[in-house]
């Protein structure tokens, strides 16, 4: 097992190979089982769920809906030096019958809320939705006639990246999340927590943020 | 410059501008609603002026004063290089009467500006040839950007998800989200 295994990966074994150090993950298995196969292994057991949702989620088709400013931050989290294609979701669809992921980047106001929800009912099942940014995911300082505040009022959404707009790192948390929880078959929302809180963590040099209890 | 402007204005319209001042470089007319149009067009037209470019049509709500719209105009002349803003006062406490005449004949643009300023002030502008929403939807009620317009009365197109607790969803707790101090302006009606 390295330590970059996940513990909800597939249940690919390969018994010949004695349990090789890099079994715990999907590709180690399928390269180990590909690569020990003159060597006499040449088998892997799995359950089928798994090896679908393995699949699925390193092949999703994404439906970017830019909006607003946090295109800026799209544009740049699959531009080059970010390159969420690492992550399979590099193929854009920009017909909602061929998507699987629906990245919603930016404000919706209720005028374009029609055309959000008509965009997702058009898609395959199964399909996921990311709410990227602040505004997509609770309407943030857009709290106003205009405006729909957070799509998860028309639309189920599985994952928020919050952030005005999100770093990219923020929403590449977010795409991994989505792809854990593909894996577990899990479609509760899920959230992009800060992995160290600057507020707390003073390693991180930055300035000191006052929070609420402690004001 | 432009004080000779406003002379000139008030040499041709007499007892129709009710107030102008003139501060850093920023010359304001108040003038009657009835004599709107002719003053624009007099501006347009007339070589001394020769306002060729209508910038800005708005309008403010000052919700407890009578008459309670002003409708702003800003002009601009390219060739000579002076500006002018036009203010006039209309309606009554309540909101209605709010009417002033149409400047689309005289500059193209005024069409989108009145009808931004009627759809988000309820202004309206008599002789508009097409006086429809712009930037809201035809089954929008009310005009938004009048004081009186509830601020957080919301008119979905779509209706929400059919959801428990809609308005705070996991994974958001009862602390996260939208806590901003909102002022809810309640109608007149609503406050008796």
């Amino acid at each position: 097992m390295g330590e970059l295994s996940r513990p909800h990966g597939a249940h690919l074994q390969s018994p010949a190979a004695g349990g090789g150090s890099t079994a715990g993950t999907p590709q180690g298995a399928l390269r180990s089982a590909t690569m020990e196969a003159g060597e006499g292994a040449g088998f892997a057991t799995t359950r089928l769920k798994d090896m679908l949702s393995w699949a699925q989620k390193y092949s999703l088709f994404m439906y970017p809906f830019v909006t607003a400013c946090c295109g800026m931050e799209f544009m740049s989290v699959s531009g080059p030096r970010f390159d969420f294609s690492r992550f399979g979701s590099e193929a854009p669809r920009f017909s909602p019958r061929q998507s699987d992921l629906l990245w919603v980047v930016g404000t919706i106001t209720q005028r374009q809320a029609p055309v959000l929800k008509r965009i997702y009912e058009q898609m395959m099942e199964p399909k996921f939705v990311l709410a990227f940014g602040t505004c997509a995911s609770c309407g943030g300082f857009y709290d106003n006639y205009a405006c729909v505040a957070g799509i998860d009022k028309i639309i189920p959404c599985d994952v928020y990246v919050p952030g005005c707009p999100p770093r990219p790192e923020g929403v590449l948390d977010g795409l991994m999340l989505l792809q854990d929880k593909i894996q577990r078959g899990d479609r509760t929302p899920g959230i992009v927590k800060p992995r160290r809180d600057p507020a707390t963590d003073q390693t991180l040099g930055l300035v000191q943020l006052r929070r609420k209890d402690s004001v | 410059m432009a004080q000779a402007l406003i002379d000139l204005v008030k040499q041709q319209f007499p007892g129709a501008v009710l107030a102008s001042h003139s501060q850093h470089g920023d010359e304001t007319l108040v003038v009657k609603p009835d004599s709107w149009h002719a003053i624009h067009q007099f501006l347009r037209d007339d070589p001394r002026a020769a306002m060729n470019m209508l910038m800005d049509l708005t309008a403010v709500d000052f919700p407890d004063q009578e008459p309670r719209f002003e409708v702003v105009t800003h002009l601009c002349s390219l060739t000579l290089g002076h500006r002018l803003r036009l203010k006039s006062r209309v309606g009554d406490e309540e909101g209605e009467n709010v009417e002033i005449a149409t400047l689309t004949d005289l500059w193209a643009s005024a069409n989108w500006l009145e009808r931004e300023c009627w759809d988000l002030l309820g202004v309206r502008f008599v002789g508009h040839p097409d006086l429809r929403r712009i930037l809201l939807y035809p089954e929008f009620i009310g005009h938004p950007l009048r004081k009186d317009y509830p601020a957080d009365e919301i008119q979905p197109l779509v209706a929400y998800r059919e959801v428990e607790n809609i308005e705070k969803l996991p994974p958001f707790g009862p602390d996260e989200g939208m806590a901003f101090g909102r002022q809810t302006h309640l109608r007149p009606q609503d406050e008796s």
